[in-house]
């Protein structure tokens, strides 16, 4: 994509979750609509639509960002990260491991968007205090939990040994 | 919550970019980081025709030391470069510690600098701290460029001096206080429900004292609180040659609750708005006198 498009619709090639893919989007379709719809990667959830929720947050070029508010078209050439790349076939990465262990989950709607977050946030703030946690969630709504056990899993996690990179 | 229809362009370079929006004018929306522009063209408040994203333009995107000791900073800067940026600490740290005041920082990683500007939101950060800084915005189309002062740019809600076919590129921000005897000292807060969240009311001030405490100069500026972000300039009189103490801020705080006219919403009633605004104000400037300038723990 090195040009002006015009078309309705735009051929568009991604990495996500170190998987190549190629395909044609309508250049309306949100980022979390193609990862859902087009490529079955429904671990990204869509709550909100419009930015506030959090639940659709994924990894663009190893940023945590809102899918919902990403055209697909915008995410040529990019190399994505979602839900799904945590986990290695059967072994849960260890803040999957610790939201499960510390019951940080009960419907878990919110769950995939609070993971994607609590993992770009621990890149970048390997040692957080619990506030610094608070104020890294506080951009993903959870209406079960009350955020406390949340931050207890995310608090034991940056206790652990260095955190594998997702999708390696 | 599904985008209308439009026809999407994606220029590579500015001059591609302004030759669209010159072709499209009022039709074209400009795309930046989306974190404004998307919730309303999903919910399709919005239904442009054309959508140009400039997110492939590459020389957008900076924040350049200027020789005056000020930052020159791209539109297409994301927020979240501007919150790390070693420069903007060390020049205008007043913008490096409201920066985390904006939205959440998946927000802050796709958010720019000229979207926020553009989009004029009135409780939003950056109009406001473009405002009290006195910066200048670079507005550039296919046939000219201008420049403008924020407050010839901010004309009222979402509304702002750009005429279809035009594009911010630039923000210019003045130096604050090289020379130690220009020495200005600052304080910055919002009131909001939640981290995150909109302002419901917030307040930048500037101060410049004297050896001696006596305030030489001062700049209050509130936003949330009408169309545009405001200059408090009885409440700055009132400071100027002053010793500025308990007294002083007491009378500067009942200043700016009485300048406010603020509208009521479903987040807070004007009488609210007006009474945490003189709040506020008076912490920002109790804020400034504990702090000089790149001192960022006092």
């Amino acid at each position: 994509m090195t040009s002006s498009y015009r078309a309705v619709t735009l051929p568009i090639k991604l990495t996500v979750n170190g998987k190549e893919y190629q395909s044609s989007v309508e250049v309306r379709k949100t980022l979390a609509d193609f990862l859902r719809d087009e490529l079955g990667l429904t671990g990204t959830h869509l709550g909100c639509e419009h930015g506030v929720c959090g639940a659709c947050t994924i990894l663009f070029n190893g940023d945590a960002v809102r899918s919902c508010l990403m055209l697909a078209v915008q995410a040529d050439g990019a190399n994505l990260t979602t839900v799904e790349g945590l986990a290695q076939e059967e072994e849960l990465h260890p803040l999957q491991q610790a939201f499960q262990e510390n019951h940080a989950l009960q419907c878990g709607f919110c769950t995939p968007g609070m993971l994607m977050t609590a993992y770009a946030f621990l890149q970048d703030t390997p040692s957080p205090t619990e506030e610094q946690v608070k104020e890294g969630i506080s951009g993903n709504i959870c209406r079960c939990t009350g955020y406390a056990p949340i931050i207890q899993a995310i608090l034991q996690t940056s206790k652990e040994p260095p955190v594998r990179k997702a999708g390696e | 919550m599904k985008p209308a229809k439009f026809e999407y362009f994606a220029p590579t370079s500015l001059a591609e970019a302004l030759e669209l929006l010159h072709e499209h004018g009022d039709d074209a929306k400009v795309l930046a980081g989306g974190q404004s522009l998307m919730p309303m063209i999903n919910m399709r408040l919005a239904r442009p025709k054309v959508v140009a994203d400039i997110n492939r333009i590459p020389d957008l995107d900076y924040i350049s030391p200027t020789p005056d000791g000020g930052l020159a900073i791209g539109a297409l800067t994301r927020q979240r470069s501007v919150e790390k940026s070693t420069d903007v600490k060390a020049r205008i740290p007043v913008l490096a510690a409201a920066m985390p005041s904006i939205g959440h920082f998946q927000i802050r990683n796709r958010g720019t600098v000229g979207g926020s500007i553009s989009h004029a939101d009135p409780s939003a950060e950056l109009p406001a701290l473009c405002f009290a800084l006195d910066g200048e915005f670079v507005l550039s189309s296919a046939s000219n460029q201008r420049v403008l002062k924020p407050v010839d740019f901010f004309i009222s809600h979402l509304t702002t001096a750009l005429e279809p076919g035009e594009l911010l590129t630039e923000i210019r921000l003045p130096a604050r206080a090289l020379a130690p005897s220009e020495e200005w000292r600052w304080g910055f807060q919002e009131v909001c429900r939640r981290q995150g969240d909109f302002a419901m009311v917030g307040a930048v001030s500037l101060l410049k004292l004297d050896g001696g405490g006596i305030c030489q100069s001062a700049c209050i500026t509130m936003f949330g609180v009408a169309g545009t972000p405001v200059r408090i300039r009885r409440a700055e009189e009132a400071l100027l040659g002053s010793r500025v103490n308990g007294s002083v801020l007491q009378d500067v705080s009942r200043i700016v609750s009485e300048e406010l006219d603020p509208d009521s919403d479903i987040h807070a009633s004007s009488a609210y708005r007006k009474e945490i605004g003189g709040v506020i104000a008076r912490r920002t400037l109790e804020a400034a006198i504990d702090r000089r300038n790149g001192d960022e723990t006092a």
